[in-house]
């Protein structure tokens, strides 16, 4: 993908760049030209990633020790705790990094929302995006089944028990992902098997992710497409490198916070009484980065149609490149969509917040008037306000906003919007 | 930069308010000075003790701790009783052990190795000596239930007469502190039930504070080097991250565009 050609220094390096090209390659990730006014909000890829692989290598620990069989999974998270050399600190690492990989990757989702990072000629990005997402989510919630509690038990016969609302073979397939007619030993190895699965399917996905973006370039606060290598970018390292690194270091230090002084906040209490299938907690509330979804469910009184909307509300964001009928990208210059941006993002947290609250009365209401504005956001306003909405004039470039065909040059030179962003 | 420094601050504030987003009803529940609460938390070594002795003297006739055993009271950052103590402690006990060579089970005195001994034999012979109510293992108990040590310190020392209107069937307690307030387990603490051999007077209030530390020990055997490598890792992370600041802010220089 390098502009220009590489040749190694060394007659070694030669020799092996010409039968496997890994230093073109690592040529190209050194060199690779970066707008310069990349913000922090885009430092979130880079911590994605450190999410991810904190997330593999602990996990691949945990799997040495823990047991995944209804009578003693209970317990082999115990031993883990209690009695492997810092069991207790690679499992709340890893029980803490499933919370701060989604916090990440919520902030990495509403940072393309709000520059319009998901527009063409990056789409392909974006749908990776979306499938990685899903993924997470899949592989968020098996894992939230392994140490066997009662959430993880009631979580798994709640979400598997979904599927029963297919017609007519809705009932044989739950039979067939519980392996019998209830959640129990076989459900438990399956969603082992397939937890351990999904992080590397992940990682593939997140190769093609950083591919597909290596193809156009970065997208940057002011949306503008840059000319590359040029005044406008500057080579990836070291600048976006250290860059990265100080706001991964900031990140770490959120969650050293959780892991080592609060790590059992963001659970229920309830997954720490062993799973009890004749007992049904009083709750049954999922992790907190599926509230929003969970709300949404529950808002529709007719179960199928809840599900739907449920697949509906993440699938809806794979068509939001040809949703979103406006060219300018970036928010800065699209004075209606920022504020239908940040209604947006409260709308969200509206579900959220509903979600974990039981479904009745005032909650109710609230959770059906915020589903149905997520879709009147998506489906109508953004369609709309592409045609009616009365942009600002784009500067031409980084470096030089005003120069040529900017008509407001004032407007243009108003740095201290594009101040604020940083 | 303000900004991205304003959502890290935004986060560590949401901390305190996210079990309130979890719990359905508030509840005022009971709390004393926990050594084991901040930063530097630490647990009180003679409570420990003593909570260990409640336990033993009072819940152990029928609540069960499967996951400890004896060598975890010898510790470090238990309740550190000497070696001998806990081997002695452990030899109190008779535990099953076998089969021997000619197939037959045996019971011989507890040693460090074994698991605290059961109150009952399963599960069903629990819930027919209590009235039907299985008494929960108390093994994380703490971590177990949303309130956490302070509804543990409550609940022991939440039992009322009924207010009137209320009608309790037999076997059945009121506590104001319980989901419902109707619990199967009878109020188990007096003032000087037990004799402390450290001289502490065991009011109720003693007690209960004694053995709810000892319970969040239980639950939580190494929060105590939880606690100081978190503190450690944290000083670390914070120098590394002025250090890369400061490196971020030369290497940048040699651009106009500010970071």
């Amino acid at each position: 993908m390098s502009d220009h050609e590489y040749t190694p220094k060394s007659s070694f390096g030669k020799w092996f760049n010409d039968r496997l090209p890994l230093l073109t390659l690592a040529n190209h990730l050194t060199d690779y030209p970066t707008p310069k006014n990349l913000n922090y909000w885009w430092t979130f890829g880079g911590i994605l990633t450190f999410c991810l692989v904190t997330q593999i290598v602990t996990g691949l620990v945990l799997a040495m020790h823990y047991i995944a069989h209804a009578d003693m999974a209970f317990d082999s998270v115990e031993h883990i705790m209690r009695d492997v050399n810092y069991g207790w600190l690679i499992r709340y690492i890893h029980a803490n990094g499933a919370s701060m990989f989604f916090l990440a990757v919520y902030i990495h989702i509403f940072r393309s929302l709000f520059y319009g990072s998901y527009k063409a000629p990056r789409e392909i990005i974006w749908i990776i995006g979306i499938i990685i997402y899903l993924l997470m989510m899949a592989a968020a919630f098996m894992g939230y089944v392994l140490p066997w509690g009662q959430m993880s038990f009631w979580g798994a016969t709640v979400i598997t028990n979904l599927f029963s609302a297919i017609p007519l073979v809705g009932e044989g397939i739950v039979t067939w992902l519980w392996g019998g007619y209830s959640v129990d030993n076989p459900t438990l190895t399956r969603f082992f098997t397939l937890h351990y699965l999904i992080p590397f399917l992940i990682l593939g996905l997140v190769v093609l992710h950083i591919w597909a973006l290596h193809v156009p370039g970065n997208n940057n606060p002011i949306g503008i497409d840059v000319k590359k290598p040029s005044k406008d970018t500057v080579p990836f390292h070291p600048y976006i490198v250290i860059k990265d690194a100080f706001a991964l270091l900031m990140f770490m230090i959120v969650f050293a916070f959780f892991v080592f002084y609060t790590p059992n906040i963001l659970g229920h209490a309830d997954n720490y009484i062993e799973a009890n299938p004749l007992v049904t907690p009083a709750h049954i509330v999922p992790e907190w980065y599926l509230l929003p979804f969970y709300a949404i469910l529950r808002s529709v009184p007719d179960k199928l149609m809840g599900v739907i909307a449920m697949l509906s509300a993440i699938f809806i964001l794979a068509a939001l490149p040809w949703l979103d009928t406006s060219k300018i990208r970036s928010a800065v210059f699209r004075p209606l969509y920022r504020q239908f941006y940040w209604i947006l993002v409260a709308d969200v947290l509206i579900l959220g917040y509903v979600g974990a609250m039981p479904a009745e009365g005032l909650y109710l209401l609230i959770a059906r008037v915020a589903t149905a504005y997520y879709f009147l956001h998506f489906l109508v306003i953004l369609p709309i306000l592409g045609y009616k909405e009365r942009t600002l004039p784009v500067p031409l470039s980084i470096t030089e906003p005003v120069l040529g065909g900017s008509s407001n040059l004032a407007a243009a030179r108003d740095d201290s919007r594009l101040e604020k962003l940083k | 930069m303000k900004k991205f420094l304003k959502l890290f601050f935004y986060i560590f504030f949401l901390i305190p308010f996210l079990p309130q987003v979890y719990a359905a009803e508030k509840v005022e529940y009971l709390t004393t000075d926990w050594s084991f609460k901040g930063l530097f938390g630490k647990f009180d070594r003679s409570a420990l003790q003593r909570g260990y002795h409640v336990y033993t003297e009072v819940c152990s006739s029928c609540h069960s701790m499967k996951y400890l055993s004896y060598r975890n009271l010898a510790q470090e950052g238990g309740p550190e009783f000497t070696e001998a103590e806990a081997k002695a402690i452990a030899a109190s006990f008779e535990v099953t052990d076998g089969p021997n060579s000619d197939g037959e089970m045996f019971t011989r005195p507890g040693k460090l190795s074994d698991k605290f001994v059961m109150p009952y034999e399963n599960v069903k012979a629990a819930q027919a000596a209590n009235g039907g109510a299985y008494p929960p293992d108390m093994s994380v108990l703490v971590k177990a239930r949303g309130g956490g040590v302070d509804y543990i310190y409550s609940l022991l020392q939440g039992y009322e007469d009924p207010p009137p209107g209320v009608t309790l069937d037999d076997g059945v307690y009121y506590n104001k502190y319980m989901y419902g307030n109707k619990i199967k387990m009878s109020n188990q603490l007096s003032d000087g039930l037990i004799e402390y051999s450290d001289g502490t007077k065991a009011t109720v209030e003693q007690m209960s504070k004694d053995v709810t530390t000892f319970l969040m020990w239980a639950a939580e055997p190494h929060l105590e080097s939880r606690h100081k490598m978190g503190f450690k890792a944290i000083v670390y992370l914070i120098i590394l991250t002025i250090l890369v600041y400061f490196s971020m802010k030369r290497i940048w220089s040699r651009i106009e565009t500010k970071v």
